[in-house]
């Protein structure tokens, strides 16, 4: 991601400002956010939107807050959301990896291919899980060991297991799943009241195991630290190349995981399964609040960015709004959650031109 | 470890006449490695195949190059200033839909007009994207990326459940593409035209120097005093309307136009342009190149199909030529570096 260089020192916020500036009080921002540190986290603005969508969606529909559209919500977002998880590790390391989509095709297209040819299902499981680690190998081998750029070797993975999913499945269509696993996107967990989807319950153990990971273990400070500069990182002794290796290679794994989901979700696997879901996650990672550039970020927020983004998707599909066209709304909020941090030297600009106006005045 | 560090700051060769004449070499080496593979597989395939060489076929190719080496050459443009246009699908989608809705709205438009259009409305969103990249300085991947999405859900808007077919249009403008000179497609002629002038421009003209210096370091570039963001900027708009020209072609060529048309050509332009020699950490390589990574591609696709084996293998063949063009381009960089500090050294003994 070491694309623009230039922009880098520049885009760097103030400490404990991830996101821009949310004081109301501009005369004293400086007081205020050392007695409310949380009170300027982007964190806290997401938890806002979350909140005003909740009560957005509830007054605009009743249908919001039911445990069925709760349900469904889960479940519509459940692999992207799940799929979030290691881009978040991977965006804050200072990679990308934007072959996850593809990922989830080619398991997607493996699961149906073997099951037409009779392989017992733990089997066929055990090969999806065995390609998910290689496809995150090769990505993680060509950035680490060639010292490629992920952005290139990525987009270079996308299109070749995209290529390996047709070649499987050609133009097959393969539905017959026993429904003892395609119920996993009818049924809802045990008491919960039918509001929680297997893959929400999913993304929430998970969610709960890469943040300890992340924010909680050597590894995790280290996946920052490696963010925040590559090269000081591997004087601390980190061995920078060795974890990036295993973050695209849980990467791979969760992926092809998510494309099993995905697959008896639809109880379909066709060749172009996930083509494009790259940008939901990549976007709703940066909405998240980590930062492009590596080395910021958290699990908490990438979780709210997921809770936003599946409200707005949804509050959208209540109104008469075109579905196709939601592309709209995932390529918007990536603009605004890249564009808003940028804009803090601009907020402070004014807010020092506005102090000297003040000074003059009395 | 801390030798593998120093070890991977090369100091910067001086740029004197020889070691610029010896990367010069270099890259003429790539590029003409391009034409060998390029030949060797034309080579093979005529060999099973003799219908591959057929006039109609390599028509079908020339034809198919055309709109692919015309994206090539304006993100060309873009990726040696060590950046990326992921929206030039999208727009092209977009101008593709545009312009030919034209001939039944306004019937009996004359066909440059059309082709205005195009243009205008390619040139448009490369301006929105350049705009966003150099003023709002931020990574054009990102940028890219959401225009591309942010104008397939406009282009989605627009055209709703629609679509232009081919018997509204007028057969002046479908014949666009098959027109030929001596067997070879007009167009392809106009085009190898453009990407050449691309090329020269690119080569030739400190507007168009200016980017190879900023994709190979934009921090010297700065110091230098090139216009960093306006290069930048001015690279992405022409990308922009290179791509809405090329969506016009694209209606001409194929007649029926929704709103999927050009979905993920991106790829396949960022394919092409690599694979013909772009390095995509920005800094090196030329329109020509690309342009004959595009004809490759082209070739690739149709041999496929000549020889009977399914075009679902086309994706997979793409994805693993541009990973191993980009490790190749790697190996050449490295080697390249080194041979320019053994000889810098030797210079100074």
């Amino acid at each position: 991601m070491q694309h623009d260089p230039a922009v880098k020192e520049d885009a760097v916020p103030t400490p404990g400002l991830t996101g821009p500036g949310l004081s109301g009080d501009r005369s004293r921002p400086a007081a205020l956010r050392e007695r409310f540190p949380w009170a300027f986290r982007w964190e806290t603005l997401l938890a806002l939107i979350v909140v005003v969508i909740a009560v957005g969606g509830t007054t605009a529909s009743p249908e919001f807050l039911t445990s069925y559209n709760l349900f469904n919500l889960g479940l519509s977002n459940g692999e992207i959301a799940i799929m979030a998880l290691p881009m978040t590790l991977i965006i804050i390391s200072g990679e990308i990896d934007l072959s996850v989509a593809s990922t989830l095709g080619m398991s997607s297209c493996l699961l149906g291919f073997l099951w037409e040819r009779h392989w017992p299902m733990v089997a066929i499981f055990v090969v999806i899980a065995v390609v998910g680690l290689a496809a995150g190998a090769v990505n993680g081998l060509l950035v680490t060991r060639l010292g490629l750029p992920s952005l290139a070797v990525t987009i270079g993975t996308l299109t070749l297991y995209a290529g390996v999913a047709q070649i499987l499945l050609g133009p097959n269509t393969v539905a017959d799943f026993p429904s003892a696993y395609t119920n996993l996107g009818v049924n809802a967990v045990p008491f919960t009241d039918g509001a929680v989807s297997y893959s929400t319950l999913i993304f929430a153990v998970l969610a709960v195991i890469f943040g300890v990971v992340l924010h909680a273990t050597g590894v995790g400070r280290s996946i920052f630290a490696m963010g925040a500069g590559s090269e000081a990182a591997l004087f601390a002794g980190i061995r920078v190349k060795r974890v990036k290796t295993v973050l695209f290679m849980v990467s791979g794994l969760v992926c092809a995981f998510a494309g099993v989901l995905y697959t008896f979700r639809l109880s379909t696997s066709v060749a172009n399964n996930g083509v494009g879901l790259e940008l939901d996650v990549v976007a709703i990672v940066l909405v998240g609040g980590v930062s492009i550039f590596g080395g910021k970020g958290s699990v908490l927020g990438v979780v709210l960015g997921v809770l936003a983004f599946a409200g707005i998707q949804n509050a959208l599909l209540l109104t008469n709004f075109n579905q196709e066209a939601s592309g709209i709304v995932a390529g918007g909020l990536l603009l605004v959650s890249v564009f808003l941090p940028n804009t803090a030297p601009l907020w402070r600009w004014c807010a020092a031109r506005y102090r000297a106006r003040l000074a003059r005045a009395s | 470890m801390t030798a593998e560090v120093l070890r991977r700051e090369p100091p910067q060769a001086p740029a004197d006449a020889s070691s610029r004449g010896l990367a010069e070499r270099v890259f003429r080496i790539r590029e003409s490695g391009i034409v060998v593979v390029l030949a060797l597989f034309i080579a093979v395939t005529a060999g099973l195949q003799h219908r591959f060489l057929s006039a109609s076929n390599i028509q079908f190719v020339l034809v198919n190059t055309v709109i692919f080496a015309l994206l090539a050459l304006g993100e060309t443009m873009v990726v040696v200033a060590r950046h990326v246009d992921l929206s030039v699908g999208s727009v092209l989608g977009m101008s593709a839909y545009l312009s030919a809705n034209l001939f039944g709205s306004h019937p009996g438009i004359p066909l440059p007009v059309v082709f205005l259009v195009g243009l205008g409305i390619g040139l448009g969103w490369g301006i929105v994207n350049g705009l966003l990249v150099a003023a709002g300085r931020v990574p054009s991947l990102v940028v890219t990326l959401a225009s591309l999405y942010i104008i397939r859900g406009i282009d989605i808007l627009i055209v709703g459940g629609g679509m232009v077919t081919a018997n509204t249009l007028p057969s002046a403008f479908t014949d666009i593409p098959k027109e030929t000179v001596l067997g070879i497609p007009y167009v392809a002629i106009v085009v190898a035209v453009v990407v050449a002038a691309g090329a020269y421009y690119l080569r030739s003209f400190r507007s168009g120097r200016d980017l190879y210096a900023i994709g190979s370091n934009p921090d010297a570039a700065k110091l230098a005093g090139i216009p960093i963001g306006r290069r930048v900027f001015t690279a992405f708009a022409l990308s922009g309307a290179i791509a809405g020209v090329a969506g016009v072609l694209w209606a001409a060529q194929y007649g029926t136009v929704d709103s999927t048309a050009g979905t993920g050509y991106e790829l396949t332009v960022v394919t092409a342009v690599v694979v013909g020699g772009v390095a995509i950490f920005g800094g090196s390589g030329s329109a020509v190149g690309a342009a004959l990574g595009a004809l490759l591609l082209a070739t690739i696709n149709s041999a496929l199909y000549v020889l009977g084996i399914s075009s679902f293998w086309d994706q997979a063949i793409a994805g693993f030529l541009l990973i191993f063009a980009i490790t190749l381009d790697r190996v050449i960089s490295v080697r390249l570096t080194e041979a320019l500090r053994i000889r810098s050294s030797r210079r100074a003994a």
